[in-house]
Formats: C-alpha cells, sequence, structure tokens
C-alpha cells in the first residue's frame, strides 16, 4: 500500500479505493458545542441555567446564568417594617429558614443593642441545629441522586420530615416558619417538645451511620467524588468561600467558633475538617464528608442544649422585644454560620425610620456558586454534575 | 480614635489595622469612624482603591484575605452612589474593616477590585445591575440577577419599574 504524505494537512480523513488511498477531507478539528443545562434541569437543584462550551465531554467553559429566582427581596426590605422582613428572610435559603431568621435577628440585635433572655437563646439553637440537620439531609439525599443513587435520597426525607415535623409544632409552619423574631421568639416551645427533640436525637444517631454506610462509603459515590473538583485553601478564601465548602478545603473556620454569637461559646463541638486520609482535601467528597460529620455534631449540641435549658417558670419569649424597633443611625454587617455557610445581613438605619434604609443580604450560594467558571474548567460533563451537587446551592438564595 | 472611652478588642485591632493604611495612604482615605458595629473608613480618592485593596490584602500585619461582603449603595442627597466592603483576615490575624468608596450618581465609575479578591468579581456586577455605577477593570460587567435588557437601577431610591417588558405588563 502506497505511503500518504499527509504532512501540512492538519488531521485528515482517509478511505481506500481499490489499491489506493485517497484524502477525502483535510483540515479537520474538533468543533466546541454551546450545551446549556437548565433552567429546569433535575441536577441544577432549581432554576439554574449552565451554559456550557464543550469539547466533546469535556467542558471548556461553564457559566451560571442567575436571576431566575429573583424576587427583589432588597427591595422589598425597604419597604416594610424590621420585624415584618423575618418573613422574607425565610424565603431566602428555604430549606434552612430558621438559620436565615436566626442570622437576620442577630444582626439587628447588635444595632439596637439589647439583650436576650437566656431562654430564647438556646430555644434558638435548637431549632437552629434541627433545621441544619434537616438541610444536610436534602444536601446528602439529593447529592445521591445527582450520582444516580436513589435509596439514600428516601432515607433522607424520612429523617427529615420528623424534624419538620417537630418545627411545625413549635412554629405552625412546615417550612416559612417565622419563629425567631428580633429580641425574642414567636412562642415558647410546647410543654413536651424537648421530650421529643431527644427522643429524635436517639433515633437519628444510629440511622445517619446507616446513611453512612449506604452513601458515604459506597465505591461508586466515592469513585464519583474522589478528586473531582478539587479547590485550594488560599483560592477558596480568596473566592469568599465559607461553611462546608471551605471546611471541605481544609480550613478550620466555623463562624460559630471563630466570631461566636447567641450561645455557641458554651457549648461543646467539634469543627470538622477532611484529614485527607479519607479524601483528597477540597475535592467534592470532602465536601459530602464535611456535611455528613456536621450532623453529628449538631446533635451533640441539641443535646447539650436540652440539658442546660433553662427553666420555663414565669418565661415570656416576647418580653425582650422592642415595642417599636427604630434603631439609632448606623451601620452593622451581622453574620452568622448557616448550613450552606456564611449568611451575613449588611443594615443601615436613619435613626428616624421604621424601615432599614438599605438591607442587603449576603448569600453564601451566591458567593460559593462563583467559583463556578473556575471548578467546572477541563472537566467531564458527568463530573459537572457532581461538582454543582457538591456546592449544594438553593437558588432561593442566590437570587434572593 | 478619642480618649477617655472604652472600646471592645475588635474595635482596638481594626483601628490598628487603619493606622497602617492611613500611614501609607494619608490624605486620600478619611479618617476611621469607630463605632462598635461596623467600623469604617472612606477612600476619599477613588482612583488608588485598587492599589489600597492590595496593600490591604498583601501587608503582613493587614492580610485581609478575605472579602466577606461587596453592598452597593444609593445616597440620593449626596448625589452619589457607593459601595461598602466588609474585609476580614480570616485564619490569619482575625481583624475586620470595613471600608466605602463613592462615585457620582450619573456615569460614575469605582476601579474594580476583581482582580484581588474572586468574591468581587459577582458582588460588583451585582452593585451594577442593581446600581448603575460601572467598575473599570472589571472582566466582564454585566448584568447579573435581572435580565441584559432590563432599564433601570432597581434599588436606586428613585426607581420606577418599566411599564412595559417584551409585551408583558411589569407593575402588576
Amino acid at each position: 500500500m502506497q505511503e500518504l504524505d499527509t504532512a501540512g494537512l492538519g488531521s485528515v480523513r482517509v478511505t481506500r479505493q481499490s489499491d489506493k488511498v485517497v484524502i477525502i477531507e483535510k483540515d479537520l478539528a474538533t468543533e466546541q458545542m454551546v450545551l446549556a443545562m437548565g433552567p429546569q434541569h433535575p441536577s441544577t437543584h432549581g432554576v439554574l441555567k449552565l451554559e456550557c462550551l464543550t469539547d466533546g465531554e469535556v467542558i471548556t467553559e461553564a457559566e451560571p446564568c442567575l436571576g431566575y429566582l429573583h424576587r427583589c427581596f432588597e427591595k422589598c426590605c425597604e419597604n416594610v417594617d424590621y420585624p415584618a422582613v423575618v418573613p422574607y428572610t425565610d424565603r431566602l435559603d428555604y430549606l434552612a429558614g430558621m438559620n436565615s431568621e436566626f442570622a437576620y435577628a442577630i444582626t439587628v440585635e447588635k444595632l439596637l443593642d439589647i439583650e436576650i433572655p437566656r431562654r430564647v437563646e438556646f430555644i434558638r439553637v435548637i431549632v437552629a441545629e434541627l433545621n441544619r440537620i434537616a438541610s444536610h439531609l436534602v444536601a446528602i439525599g439529593t447529592y445521591g441522586i445527582d450520582l444516580g443513587a436513589f435509596t439514600p435520597f428516601l432515607f433522607c426525607f424520612r429523617d427529615r420530615e420528623i424534624i419538620l415535623g417537630l418545627l411545625e409544632w413549635a412554629s405552625g409552619a412546615r417550612m416559612l416558619y417565622n419563629y425567631i423574631w428580633v429580641g425574642g421568639l414567636a412562642y415558647d416551645v410546647p410543654a413536651d417538645f424537648l421530650t421529643r427533640v431527644k427522643e429524635f436525637v436517639n433515633y437519628f444517631r444510629p440511622k445517619a451511620l446507616e446513611l453512612c454506610n449506604l452513601l458515604t462509603e459506597n465505591e461508586i459515590f466515592v469513585k464519583r467524588t474522589w478528586g473531582i473538583g478539587i479547590m485550594p485553601a488560599d483560592v477558596a478564601i480568596n473566592y469568599g468561600w465559607s461553611g462546608p465548602m471551605l471546611r471541605g478545603s481544609g480550613v478550620k473556620w466555623d463562624l460559630r467558633r471563630n466570631d461566636p454569637y447567641s450561645i455557641y461559646p458554651e457549648l461543646d463541638f467539634k469543627v470538622p475538617v477532611p484529614d485527607g486520609k479519607h479524601s483528597v482535601i477540597g475535592d467534592c467528597l470532602s465536601r459530602h464528608l464535611v456535611r455528613a460529620w456536621e450532623m453529628d455534631e449538631s446533635l451533640k449540641i441539641i443535646e447539650q442544649c436540652i440539658d442546660k435549658m433553662p427553666s420555663a417558670e414565669g418565661f415570656n419569649s416576647r418580653s425582650a422585644i422592642p415595642k417599636r424597633i427604630r434603631p439609632k443611625a448606623g451601620e452593622v454587617y451581622g453574620r452568622a454560620e448557616n448550613p450552606r455557610g456564611e449568611l451575613g445581613f449588611y443594615i443601615e438605619s436613619d435613626g428616624k425610620s421604621t424601615k432599614p434604609l438599605r438591607c442587603k443580604a449576603r448569600s453564601s450560594c451566591f458567593v460559593n456558586l462563583s467559583a463556578m467558571k473556575d471548578l467546572s474548567k477541563g472537566q467531564l460533563i458527568p463530573d459537572l454534575v457532581a461538582i454543582i451537587g457538591s456546592i449544594d446551592i438553593v437558588l432561593g438564595e442566590v437570587d434572593r | 480614635m478619642e480618649e477617655g472611652k472604652v472600646f471592645s478588642q475588635s474595635l482596638q485591632e481594626s483601628a490598628a489595622a487603619y493606622s497602617i493604611i492611613q500611614e501609607k495612604f494619608g490624605a486620600a482615605v478619611s479618617a476611621l469612624d469607630a463605632n462598635e458595629t461596623m467600623p469604617f473608613f472612606e477612600v476619599v480618592d477613588p482612583s488608588l482603591w485598587t492599589e489600597i485593596a492590595l496593600f490591604m490584602r498583601e501587608h503582613p500585619k493587614l492580610k485581609f484575605n478575605y472579602l466577606a461582603c461587596l453592598t452597593g449603595v444609593d445616597y440620593p442627597a449626596d448625589e452619589k452612589l457607593g459601595i461598602i466592603c466588609n474585609f476580614e483576615s480570616l485564619g490569619l490575624l482575625n481583624h475586620k474593616l470595613s471600608v466605602k468608596v463613592k462615585c457620582a450618581r450619573n456615569g460614575g465609575s469605582i476601579p474594580s477590585v476583581a482582580c484581588v479578591w474572586h468574591t468581587a468579581n459577582w458582588h460588583e456586577r451585582e452593585a451594577y445591575d442593581m446600581f448603575g455605577m460601572t467598575f473599570t477593570g472589571h472582566p466582564e460587567l454585566k448584568r447579573i440577577l435581572c435580565p441584559d435588557d432590563w432599564e433601570g437601577y432597581p434599588l436606586r431610591k428613585d426607581y420606577k419599574v418599566q411599564e412595559q417588558y417584551h409585551g408583558i405588563k411589569v407593575p402588576y
């Protein structure tokens, strides 16, 4: 067979005609293709659109497009009184309403400079930690679905339902609570509440282990997440990452410890970070592990709070709530550790109005998602799904 | 800081950090507003903002490696727009400080710090989207939450929503 000189022709396609080899196409190059993922794609966890530029199976660039769930949170805040902002904060991160309310309440209290009854603080921490577990259960369950494991999702939602039942019992609503008010709580907890929470803690401990056996130690799951989407610690900080995302990169940073608020300094809990034995530090698996470990720590916090809880005698959950919230002129940036990271509120008061002059929500998901472009470069399309899942976004909080 | 008052430790740390910046940039930065809730200073000469930002990130005694939040604000009385940045030295020196930068309300621009902190990239886009100030040197300044062809800047105090958007009635 004749030798073919293809020098200077780039990639070629050839065919054989009788005994000759003929070039039928020359200068062949792979073409990049735009692939729009979302806004209604099951693995984007809501209405997020990713515009991916793909070269075969490899992502050259992925650009997140946001705003499909923008509900003008900040504009709404400027038109309502301080206490009326609380229900709006529920709708930011709707999987962790209690935590969002908590962050808002402590920010306004910082501006007002008021003391809160101790029992209120304990109840706040209990409901916030319960909500953190519920939120992590959704994160872990849906992450399983993203990677093709359906059963853990059902297990997670079974247990989450118990938490939602407890929170509904306390506040009257399943997900959008309006329970933690500026200066106090809407109601004290029901009489038997703490016993039931204790029962839940005892019930959930072995279930968390079961979840661990089912998902975290599953070989397929580990192979899909191990070493994928690695984020070095210094880049993570530069991106403003916080919460389980930052701890997944090995930075031991938790606002409950490092910028303590409420009664967290009195409580004994660990801040779990990956040690590099089970995962590559900063990969998707690390972030998943941090969430799984954190649920255990939350259980510990809840148990301690129940033990130390001041008695309900003569307690009025609304005793410290100001009749009229009108902070002195000034600005404040307050924040709390949410299941997804640092939720901050910047609030400016002019000292005259009962409405905030400016209220900005610093959303943790928004900031965490901004690293998507860097994280997805050069990854395979199936790994992109693993990366989005590990960021654990709630579009309500991203778009506000 | 005034004498004779008792300040919290975090405020003292912020003041110490501020004095290093003040020493280097002199009149380009305003005096420190030493309040307990959010100590801040203002950049009087916005053209130096990127340089100040880089100095704040790199100086061994400042090390503000974490931009927690960047907020856009409208000051209609002064005919100004502004941004407020909340900084922190995460895991290194653990002090906090906030910075304000202002620009003209119509056609004003502020130097971008997206090259110093990645966080600023999306936050500046959001501030542009909501208030309409531009950020010079930003890698891709376009709207982020509103659609690209939206009219006006929603968080300005005098914002009037458009009547129609692609044939859809907007105010309901």
